[in-house]
């Protein structure tokens, strides 16, 4: 039998919990539903004032906070609120405020106490989410500040323990146990960081090969390591860490060592750990057993998601990821084909170089060999390792790249020589192929092997593009082939012809016109950055953009950048492959709004790049 | 007795706020003669000074087979009690009704009733001594009052010999209130500005109330008490007395 309570019915049916509720139970829901609207700013609940429903948001967009004031949750259509009150004595715990013009169905609590005490799947969607909130808002809503907004030197809870560079190992193996500590930094004869040893580098460099400890501690430290500032946020020590593998990082302060952040001290900020799963890949065998960690990856994205860390962190995360297997991945090809005849550096190119990698992303990926590269004698070698690298990547998630930007082909395995030829020529002679394989290959990184070729080839770039009006004017017209649409209309995307569509791809549509947007003023200005936000930063820097704009594109680019992760989030956790299709229904009022003011921003900045570069 | 066609309705409104509801429930019932209707008086009414924050409200729509009262009838109803803080959509009741003449093609498109439901559906005269009661003592909510008005005047005048009146507020004037205040000037004209839509979802949309599938007779009532809060909300203090608000 219909329900006359239809709209509410359907409602229902659309939304998590209840979509899964038995028909009857569904309409009994519905018959048993009162409404209630509030006004933007507007209290909806106060702290302990007796609670009698379950509040679900029909429209609009909800705040609930701690007693301290502390913001608890947001949520928009389709969130509820105040089962935990309902749960706990049917007081008020979080009070809640309309943050947009809000409509709020009530679900009294009678009902509420029988779905939960009747069906199983939902009170678990009740308690999991009430626990996994409690959880992220915690453990990490302090950690997520910290992480974000605090300074590696809060971190610091002693001074560093060193040793001048005429020391042997032995003494400093000596100083490492008399002050318990695994690492020890090693400063040369003015006080600078000339090194530091682990207890892993006396393991592996000193005990291993059989040398005696009497040899000077320089022999077996990491000269000039990877430092952090001590006024750097604890996010960004986290990123480096994970770039480059490291369980040890010293902290600098003016120059002088003032501490050392070990990855313990971190790991602890960040529960999804990325840094767990990086260390893990570098303890894998063989790609079998790399493969078996991808429903890790995918879990440290949906937890770093879910944690609301922003896109530039999950980008680097999931690159620094990326980048370990393939690392990996060498060593692994290293170790069954034998060394390599002649030195080679591995590029990595497109997201992953760019820091902004996110789950569902294919491979570009190319070889830089060395100039005394002869095809005759050496080809079959790296022909084998691409394939290794190629295929065990495939089998991680990473698919193989339609367009052949891998270095098992053959243009993409050149020496040093061949590809400054390449850069020198697509910069000079822009055709359309070209162009394409510019915007692909000057986002590129050094992952494995002569790293300095990589930095060779950013710096030619660099030089090279900016001086050339030409090669910026046709990268500026292929950048204005994809453009924005409109904005959205009930469940719909406008474009700007007017023209509707029901699916909004987000990455060609959003992020990947931004990408290429940025590419350009950072080009045009000289950058060897490949990071979209860290490009924003010199742009902004370098004042090319009029005041304001360059600000206004970052946030524009975060927003939608954080819907195509959130997209890809949801399908994980719903057991659905990823992928950069949008359904603007899936979209709440709040997300849609600011979307659409981001591609307002991305549809002026087009336009001012099209007048910028005469394209 | 009162009845009042689509002509006089304007005038209705003319001395909507002289009009003392109070004293005029307590006229009716006194001279009303079915006792569905003195029933119906006798409840009373609040007076004109109430606060609208402690009036009973009962927002109610009517799908009908046309615009005009005389000629056409009423299809279904649609009614839910309400009250600033809630909207008791719990208790909302809806009706199929078998009108005085036939189904159009086109109300069939507009309501989507057909006439195979409406066939089996009962006579108003059967559903009156429950809806009476219903909307006894509260003051109605609508979005444009020629409708509801009129179509039961105009069905309860044939079937009790007698016509029915209440005071009702009235979402489309409440928005017109605001946005045709003043007509639209040559200037405006010129650069072929349009009227504001004082339609039921253009207004809700200005409130940022969701879009409803329209000509639902509960729907729609539960429409137009939503957009009732919302206009409260933002533009009346809940002290405001309800002969501000009705006619």
């Amino acid at each position: 039998m219909e329900i006359e309570q239809i709209e509410i019915l359907e409602f229902l049916k659309r939304h998590p919990p209840f979509q899964e509720l038995p028909a009857e139970q569904l309409q009994q829901v519905a018959l048993s539903i009162d409404i209630g609207y509030f006004k933007a700013g507007s209290e909806i609940l106060r702290f302990n004032e007796p609670l009698q429903a379950l509040h679900l948001i029909r429209s609009g967009a909800v705040e609930t906070y701690r007693r301290n004031g502390d913001l608890y949750n947001r949520m928009s259509e389709g969130g509820f609120f105040g089962e935990q009150g309902l749960l706990r004595g049917a007081k008020v715990r979080f009070p809640a405020t309309a943050l947009e013009d809000t409509l709020i169905y009530f679900i009294p609590d009678e009902i509420f106490q029988q779905l939960f005490d009747d069906n199983e799947f939902f009170a678990d969607y009740v308690q999991v989410g009430d626990s996994e909130r409690r959880k992220t808002s915690k453990a990490s809503s302090q950690a997520r500040a910290d992480l974000l907004g605090a300074t590696v030197s809060t971190l610091l809870s002693r001074e560093p323990v060193t040793i001048g560079s005429d020391a042997s190992v032995w003494q400093a193996a000596q100083l490492m146990t008399e002050q318990s500590v695994s690492s020890l930094l090693i400063l040369d004869t003015e006080q600078h960081l000339a090194g530091i040893i682990t207890d892993k580098d006396i393991r592996s460099r000193l005990v291993a090969p059989g040398l005696k400890s009497e040899i000077p501690v320089t022999d077996i430290m990491s000269a000039n390591p990877v430092t952090i500032e001590q006024q750097q946020y604890i996010f960004e020590a986290m990123m480096l860490m994970l770039r480059h593998n490291l369980h040890h990082l010293p902290v600098l302060k003016r120059q002088q060592p003032v501490g050392v952040i070990a990855i313990s001290d971190i790991i602890r900020f960040e529960s999804q750990s990325s840094l767990y799963v990086v260390s893990r890949i570098f303890r894998q065998q063989t790609v079998d057993e790399l493969q078996a960690l991808v429903p890790d990856v995918h879990a440290c994205f949906v937890r770093m998601v879910n944690e609301d860390a922003n896109s530039q962190m999950i980008g680097s995360a999931m690159a620094a990821i990326g980048r370990s297997f393939k690392q990996r991945l060498l060593e692994l090809a290293e170790a069954e084909l034998g060394p390599p005849p002649v030195p080679y550096c591995f590029l990595a190119l497109g997201s992953m170089a760019r820091d902004e990698q996110l789950v569902l992303t294919d491979q570009d990926n190319a070889l830089i060999l060395d100039n005394r590269f002869d095809p005759r004698l050496h080809d079959d070698y790296f022909k084998q390792l691409a394939s290794f690298v190629s295929d065990g990547l495939a089998a991680c998630g990473y698919t193989y790249c339609t367009g052949k930007i891998m270095a098992t082909n053959p243009e993409w395995r050149q020496p040093l020589h061949v590809w400054q030829q390449y850069f020198q020529n697509w910069i000079s002679q822009p055709s359309a192929e070209r162009l394409l394989h510019s915007s692909i290959f000057f986002d590129l990184d050094g992952v494995w092997g002569e790293l300095k070729w990589a930095e060779q080839l950013q710096q030619l770039v660099s030089k090279l593009a900016q001086k050339q009006p030409l090669f910026l004017a046709s990268m500026t017209r292929n950048a204005l082939s994809r453009t924005p649409p409109l904005g959205f209309f009930k469940d719909f995307v406008m474009e700007q012809d007017g023209k509707q569509n029901n699916i909004l791809n987000i990455k060609r549509r959003g992020t990947a016109p931004f990408v290429d947007l940025i590419r350009i003023h950072a080009l045009a200005i000289g950058s060897t950055e490949s990071n979209s936000f860290s490009r924003l930063q010199q742009i902004i820097a370098a004042k090319v953009l009029p005041k304001g704009r360059a600000e206004d594109l970052r946030d524009a680019f975060e927003v939608i950048a954080m819907t195509r992760i959130r997209h890809q989030a949801a399908a994980l956790r719903n057991g659905e492959e990823p992928d950069n299709n949008v359904l603007p229904e899936q979209l709440s009022e709040f997300e849609r709004k600011h979307l659409k003011e981001a591609f307002q921003v991305l549809s002026n900045a087009q336009k001012f790049l099209k007048f910028h570069f005469k394209a | 007795m009162l009845y009042l066609g689509p002509d006089q309705a304007d005038q209705t409104k003319q001395d909507s706020t002289s009009t003392d509801w109070q004293q005029y429930y307590q006229q009716q019932a006194a001279i009303a003669k079915h006792p569905l209707l003195q029933q119906f008086y006798s409840n009373g009414m609040i007076a004109a000074s109430t606060p609208i924050s402690q009036v009973p409200l009962v927002a109610i729509d009517f799908e009908t087979t046309g615009l005009s009262a005389e000629d056409n009838g009423i299809v279904s109803i649609g009614l839910v009690p309400f009250n600033l803080q809630r909207i008791f959509s719990s208790q909302a009741r809806q009706w199929l009704l078998k009108p005085r003449f036939a189904l159009t093609d086109n109300s069939v498109t507009v309501h989507r009733i057909t006439h195979s439901e409406v066939s089996n559906a009962p006579d108003l005269s059967a559903v009156l001594p429950e809806l009476l009661p219903l909307l006894a003592g509260k003051v109605a909510v609508v979005h444009y009052r020629q409708i509801e008005r009129n179509f039961l005047a105009a069905s309860v005048k044939v079937r009790l010999g007698e016509s029915i009146l209440f005071p009702v507020i009235d979402t489309l004037e409440l928005e017109a209130r605001l946005h045709r205040a003043r007509p639209l000037s040559w200037w405006d004209k010129l650069r072929r500005r349009q009227q504001v839509s004082i339609r039921l979802d253009a207004s809700r949309s200005r409130y940022q109330l969701p879009p409803y599938r329209p000509h639902h007779a509960v729907t729609d009532a539960i429409a137009s008490a939503e957009l009732f809060q919302a206009q409260l909300s933002h533009r009346y203090s809940p002290d405001t007395p309800v002969s501000e608000l009705w006619c």
